[in-house]
């Protein structure tokens, strides 16, 4: 246990208990609200933002933000006009947004740029103020999830009743895409463009598997989350292989078990033909 | 209702389409305050078209609606004084939460952005639950009810409200005869005694005559709309179902008869898939 003295294994623990919980919160969301296409395509469009930053001499971490966000929202507009379906629109912007970023990079030529890293991620690697960005954020998501928690679930549960009784919908639908953006972007450095989504849809979809109570289900997924990551990013120190490699296989065989050896046996079968119907992609 | 309008709802010339396909072709009503509406039609008349256009869900091709005064696309806190019941809700039976819970969300608007319910909202909830006899299953999961039961927790998602105005479409579809004999038991106490306005669409004309004080007939166009032995009649029938259809009582209880086939149905629905 003596790794737990250095400084960088302290980051790397608070790093993970922050993305593991944040991810895993929004995840519930994700998943219930069958955006997890979504998800991976806001991820995917970091690449984009980390790209930029390169170029323009900034700190990825701001490009990024703003990247992931503006995407997000152009996949609502897109597909707000109804002319064509979401998954379609992810698809167009998960393409290009990448493509824009590997054709930045070739105009780079000759720049060294650790790009390894931000696909795959390194928690290892997480700076002081990686963390505390990360910390900020977290707590505006976490807080604005409180402040419309009613809000948010109406809009998961039954958006059309959401516009009948008066809701903001179109709003605190891009509010949501933004809470999305902003954990994706908070979570690249740790495990990386490739890796978030599973980090944002496992521990959501376990807890989907073990709990009717939407509460409930956040506080298990949020259990399942930093469970994982802390139990992952220890296993990767102790093997020597890439944490957001090591905390991704993690949280699945959880998910596994919860599949396995969840306590609602019986209605199981129709809940993962549901889950299945939730994450389609 | 001291600050209540004459008139409730106002549909005006109202055309709606659905791409190029019109669903209500120049539909002309108005629902005055305390007035108990059934508005019938075979399938895909346009009923629940204009259901969703009173609570703004649909864009209008052309004419007005307007609600409470206001009109439809502006319709701002008159929201919280209409109650909707849809026919199809597109609520996902495994999605992880209570009875209660999916209640309360129907004062979403009117417990105001980012507050929490008090004391008066939990009270609103509790007496809906009540009203609809389902107070035993109120921490159950959605997805472990009946469809009648899930029904009705649509209902009282409206009641929970106590709307001025309440919108039912086919809420007793899915009920047994007991609950759907004391729903509409119930609806006409909150029609005598709360002076609610109420628009039910439904295929029970029997049921629906012996409660409504007025009665529309859809088929795309408002074919006949009015007093309800007044419209009732074989002409209108006739020409709404477009067949050969009667509408005659034995005892209290009217029934619809087609001719052709001698057969006496109670619910139309029958009539229609010819
Ligand atoms: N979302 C939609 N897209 C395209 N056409 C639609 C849509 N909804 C309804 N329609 C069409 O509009 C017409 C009116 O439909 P509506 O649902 O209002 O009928 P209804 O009177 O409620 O029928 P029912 O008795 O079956 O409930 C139908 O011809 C239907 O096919
Ligand atoms: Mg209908």
């Amino acid at each position: 246990m003596e790794i737990l003295g250095y400084t960088f294994m302290q980051r790397a623990l608070w790093s993970a208990t922050l993305i593991g919980a944040l991810c895993a919160l929004i995840g519930v969301y994700v998943v219930l609200r069958s955006m997890s296409f979504i998800g991976a395509g806001i991820a995917h469009a970091s690449f984009g933002g980390v790209a930029l930053g390169f170029i323009l001499g900034v700190n990825p971490f701001f490009t990024t933000v703003i990247f992931c966000t503006l995407t997000a929202w152009a996949i609502a507009f897109v597909s707000d006009k109804q002319k064509i379906r979401e998954d379609a629109a992810v698809g167009i912007f998960f393409a290009s947004t990448m493509a824009f970023g590997v054709l930045l990079i070739g105009l780079m030529r000759g720049y060294n740029v650790d790009l390894y890293s931000y696909i795959f991620g390194n928690i290892l690697a997480v700076s002081r103020f990686d963390l505390y960005s990360s910390l900020i954020l977290g707590v505006v998501v976490v807080g604005l999830i409180a402040l419309f928690y009613k809000e948010f679930l109406l809009l998961t549960f039954d958006p059309e009743m959401a516009r009948v009784v008066g809701l903001p919908v179109r709003t605190l639908n891009l509010l949501m895409l933004t809470l999305v953006a902003l954990t994706v972007v908070l979570s690249i450095k740790s495990v990386g463009v490739v890796l978030v989504s599973a980090l944002i849809v496992t521990p959501a979809a376990s807890a989907f598997l073990l709990t009717d109570d939407f509460k409930k289900m956040m506080w298990f997924s949020v259990g399942i989350g930093v469970g994982a990551s802390w139990l992952g990013l220890f296993l990767s120190t102790w093997l020597n292989v890439a944490s957001g490699a090591a905390i991704v296989m993690t949280v699945t065989l959880i998910f596994f078990l919860c599949f396995l050896f969840s306590p609602q046996r019986r209605r199981m079968k129709q809940r993962m033909s549901r889950l299945k119907q939730l994450i389609k992609s | 209702m001291f600050d209540q309008p004459a008139t409730i709802v106002e549909l005006q010339n109202l055309f709606v389409a659905y791409q190029d396909k019109l669903a209500l072709e120049d539909v002309t009503l108005s629902i005055k305050a305390g007035e108990f509406w059934g508005i019938l039609g075979p399938n895909g008349s346009g009923k629940t078209t204009m259901l969703r256009a009173m609570v703004g869900l649909l864009p209008l091709l052309s004419g007005s609606v307007k609600v409470f005064g206001r009109p439809v696309d502006r319709l701002g806190d008159v929201r919280q004084r209409i109650g909707y019941v849809p026919q199809h809700s597109r609520i996902d039976m495994y999605f992880p939460i209570q009875v209660r819970e999916a209640v309360m969300l129907g004062r979403c608007g009117k417990i105001g952005l980012a507050r929490r319910p008090d004391r008066s909202d939990h009270e609103a909830v509790a007496r809906a639950l009540q009203l609809v006899d389902l107070e035993d299953l109120a921490n159950r999961q959605i997805g472990q009810l009946s469809g009648g039961q899930r029904q009705r927790v649509l209902i009282a998602r409206a009641l929970a409200l106590m709307p001025d105005l309440l919108l039912l479409d086919e809420p007793t579809a899915a009920l047994d005869v007991g609950a759907s004999e004391s729903f509409y038991a119930w609806l006409h106490q909150m029609h005598t005694k709360l002076s609610s306005t109420l628009v039910i669409v439904s295929h029970d004309v029997g049921v629906v005559s012996r409660y409504v004080t007025a009665v529309a007939c859809l088929n795309r166009r408002l074919v006949a709309h009015g007093l309800p032995h007044e419209v009732l009649n074989r002409d209108t029938l006739e020409g709404m179902y477009g067949c050969d259809a009667m509408f005659f009582r034995h005892g209290d209880v009217p029934h619809l008869v087609v001719s052709r086939e001698q057969t006496d149905v109670t619910r139309n629905r029958k009539l229609t898939d010819e």
